[in-house]
């Protein structure tokens, strides 16, 4: 950790786009707000007088509760916009929406966007710092940076650990921000899934791909188990949840072929009994609900970073 | 008017003319051309003296070719003026050094019928810069359900069909299009893309695509449909021509059939052989176009593909948009660049490195696509329309789209610094200088 590294940008739009430095001190300065978030008074000061809206253009439960209890407790005042209550229904642009948020005076803009892209195009045409909430099937950075954090906890530390992601990577951005962050800390990373969405070409990454659980996940470090997004069976990826429950769904037996110190993670919501069987989600080695927790505390440090970055 | 063109270096491939000479143009035609290798010392061009309203245009240390024939534009009238219109469009053809454009039928109505047809030809005499040929629909509404009136558009004036960007799918049909389409002598453009393959797909797909997080068209999309027309070229013996090819596997498939002696033309657009798929990075909307930029080794067997004569011509695709269509998510952005005005000077890129000679590169901006179209353009001769474009190989130009003529400002090349550019236009013995 270097004391001298600060932010380059305004704004967070991927894991692609930080420096090593810059994710370190991301997760360091998050060490500091979950530490704050044990304390009775879980609120502090930082960033008093600004403003964050939400803007969601997609269903989210998790991580808009999250972005909203961190600007809560960074005591920013909060406006919460969702695509069915908002004018995008009558037709508005996006960058006019945008704008219009921006003149009520946003000093943060968190995004969540169907389409890939989107948190880059605001970028260039705002002046809010703009904070990537998952858009398309492009990043989803805090994601990344939380399970990260998680990781660093359990693990303390990231390089040479074996990180298996299992599910359908081809169309997820919490995989493909993971993926950018664990190369990035020198991990060897393994994604392991169809090859329908798990195409070949990704070893260009330096990560390795595997069809089947069984090679894939032996002696793993860490499982990162996916949802399988049910909005995408309809184009035919595999031919039914039940199948693919039993090449790819994490069972106890499956999870012995892992280091015995393994730890389970998983973005939620999840899918028990498909993609991830129930006495693994809730038994000793998941670590599924304390993401949860770790996902408030570093999304805390992104936006007391990028504050500082705006002055 | 009288004009006459002195001293230029004249190329015209229609008469294998490449040397210095005077050109002589009256009442908007060409009526003599005289070559210094060639002339008797003193001979001048014999106009010169008897017309008061003579123009003289020095040309000196300048090239002076054949206007271009653009065989793939998008003038947008009727139904989407804020984009481009008639007037702009051929405009901006006549700065990027074109004399004859060809306007693709999807416009709204769609040129599916005679009537559009005949308000494009109106249109374009009583507004446009230069000669414009309506390109109709092949079928209804470019639905791909049932075919077009093909014969009476012909008779009113269209040159080829397409249902550009909207290829169509059945089988059954395509041989129907290009056995129909024989008794009226024009060729059937097809934009070739698998519609299946291409779903929901905004770029090239590959490991950049995936990074990026967008859906991406594979080069097969585009090359299972030249497969399948060359197949059916071949089956009905209709002319067939392959719209913006943009792939190694497209140029191969397109060699074969050339071999096997089927009637297949085809051409490339500047784009593909200038930039790849990297320029998408940043989600830049003005780099979304179809078919997408692909990569390096594609780029170099367009070049081959030009060099060895498997691309006949290289055509525009000139698409304009206006700047709040692609200031968008890129998933919404529409497909398209503005490329007219910036044509020339990427394609003269071909003869500054030695891939194409002048003339051959004036061949396929000119002469091949006034062949595959049956039409009286791209040729000097005398008794021609005195279209005429001067160009200055050396001249060097920031590329910058707020200075286009053409509505649609959106462009991949934005700031790039071209060499070479038109000077001076002359469309029908219209003079139009541009820098």
């Amino acid at each position: 950790m270097t004391a001298e590294c600060t932010f380059k940008s305004k704004d967070l739009l991927g894991i692609k786009e930080l420096s090593k430095d810059e994710i370190a001190l991301i997760l360091d300065t998050a060490s500091g707000f979950r530490d704050v978030l044990r304390r009775d008074i879980k609120k502090v000061p930082a960033l008093r007088g600004k403003t964050a809206v939400n803007l969601f253009f997609e269903p989210s439960t998790r991580t808009r509760t999250s972005f909203e209890l961190a600007e809560k407790r960074l005591s920013l005042d909060v406006l919460n916009l969702s695509v069915t209550t908002s004018s995008v229904v009558k037709g508005e642009t996006l960058m006019d929406t945008a704008l219009n948020v921006q003149a009520l005076g946003a000093d943060f803009m968190v995004i969540r966007h169907p389409s890939s892209g989107v948190p880059h195009l605001l970028s260039g045409n705002i002046k809010a710092s703009v904070i990537n909430a998952g858009d398309g099937t492009n990043e989803h950075p805090t994601q990344a940076l939380l399970d990260a954090f998680t990781i660093m906890e359990k693990k303390g530390r990231i390089e040479g650990l074996r990180v298996a992601i299992v599910g359908d990577i081809l169309h997820s951005r919490v995989a493909k921000s993971n993926i950018y962050l664990l190369t990035k800390f020198g991990a060897e990373v393994r994604l392991i899934g169809p090859p329908t969405l798990v195409p070949k070409r990704l070893e260009q990454l330096g990560v390795k791909t595997f069809y089947d659980m069984e090679t894939g996940l032996k002696d793993a470090d860490v499982i990162m188990m996916l949802r399988i997004q049910m909005e995408r069976q309809d184009r035919g990826f595999f031919p039914s949840t039940l199948e693919y429950s039993r090449y790819w769904g994490l069972n106890m037996e499956r999870l012995s072929l892992a280091d015995k110190e393994a730890i389970v993670m998983h973005p939620g919501p999840m899918n028990r009994g498909l993609e991830i069987a129930s006495d693994v989600a809730d038994g000793p080695r998941s670590v599924i609900l304390e993401q949860v927790t770790n996902g408030i505390a570093v999304r805390m440090a992104v936006m007391y970073l990028l504050g500082g970055v705006r002055g | 008017m009288t004009i006459l063109i002195r001293k230029g270096h004249i190329i015209d491939p229609s008469q294998g003319i490449d040397g210095i000479g005077e050109i002589l143009i009256e009442d908007g035609k060409i009526i003599e051309i005289i070559l210094e290798a060639k002339r008797g010392k003193g001979q001048r061009a014999k106009g010169k003296e008897r017309d008061s309203e003579l123009r003289t245009v020095d040309a000196s240390g300048l090239y002076v070719l054949p206007g271009l024939v653009d065989m793939h534009t998008h003038l947008r009238e009727p139904g989407y003026e804020y984009k481009e219109t008639i007037k702009s469009g051929t405009g901006a053809a006549v700065r990027g050094g074109f004399t004859t454009v060809c306007a693709m039928p999807n416009t709204n109505p769609v040129n599916d019928n005679s009537s559009v047809t005949e308000f494009i030809i109106r249109k374009a005499v009583q507004e446009g810069s230069c000669a414009v040929y309506p390109i109709g629909a092949i079928t209804k509404l470019q639905k791909g359900e049932e075919l077009a009136e093909i014969g009476i558009m012909c008779d009113e004036g269209c040159v080829a069909f397409s249902d550009d960007g909207r290829p169509v799918m059945n089988s059954e049909l395509m041989k129907k299009a290009l056995e129909y389409s024989k008794i009226f002598n024009v060729p059937i453009i097809s934009h070739c893309e698998d519609r299946d393959l291409s779903e929901g797909g905004v770029m090239n797909s590959g490991l950049l695509s995936i990074t990026l997080g967008l859906r991406g068209i594979p080069p097969e999309a585009e090359e299972v449909m030249v497969a399948r027309d060359i197949a059916l070229a071949g089956l009905t013996r209709g002319r067939l021509h392959i719209a913006h090819v943009s792939t190694e596997g497209s140029v191969r498939l397109i060699r074969l059939a050339k071999e096997a002696g089927i009637a297949v033309t085809a051409e490339t657009c500047p784009h593909y052989f200038s930039i790849t798929e990297a320029a998408v990075k940043g989600y830049n909307t003005n780099a979304k176009v179809n078919p997408p930029l692909r990569t390096e080794k594609d780029v170099e067997a367009i070049k081959d593909g030009l060099k060895d004569g498997i691309i006949d011509a290289i055509a525009t695709d000139h698409a304009p948009h206006h700047r709040d269509d692609k200031l968008q998510e890129f998933d919404k952005a529409p497909f398209g660049i503005s490329g007219i005005e910036t044509a020339l000077s990427l394609s003269l890129k071909l003869v500054h490195n030695g891939i194409l000679s002048l003339s051959r590169l004036v061949e396929k901006m000119t002469l091949n696509p006034s062949t595959i179209l049956r039409i009286d353009k791209g040729t000097l001769k005398v008794g021609a329309d005195a279209d005429i474009v001067i160009i200055d190989m050396k001249r060097q130009f920031r590329v910058e789209p707020d200075k286009f003529v053409s509505k649609g400002k959106n462009t991949p090349f934005e700031g790039r610094v071209l060499k070479g550019m038109p000077v001076l236009t002359i469309c029908k013995g219209r003079v139009f200088d541009i820098a």
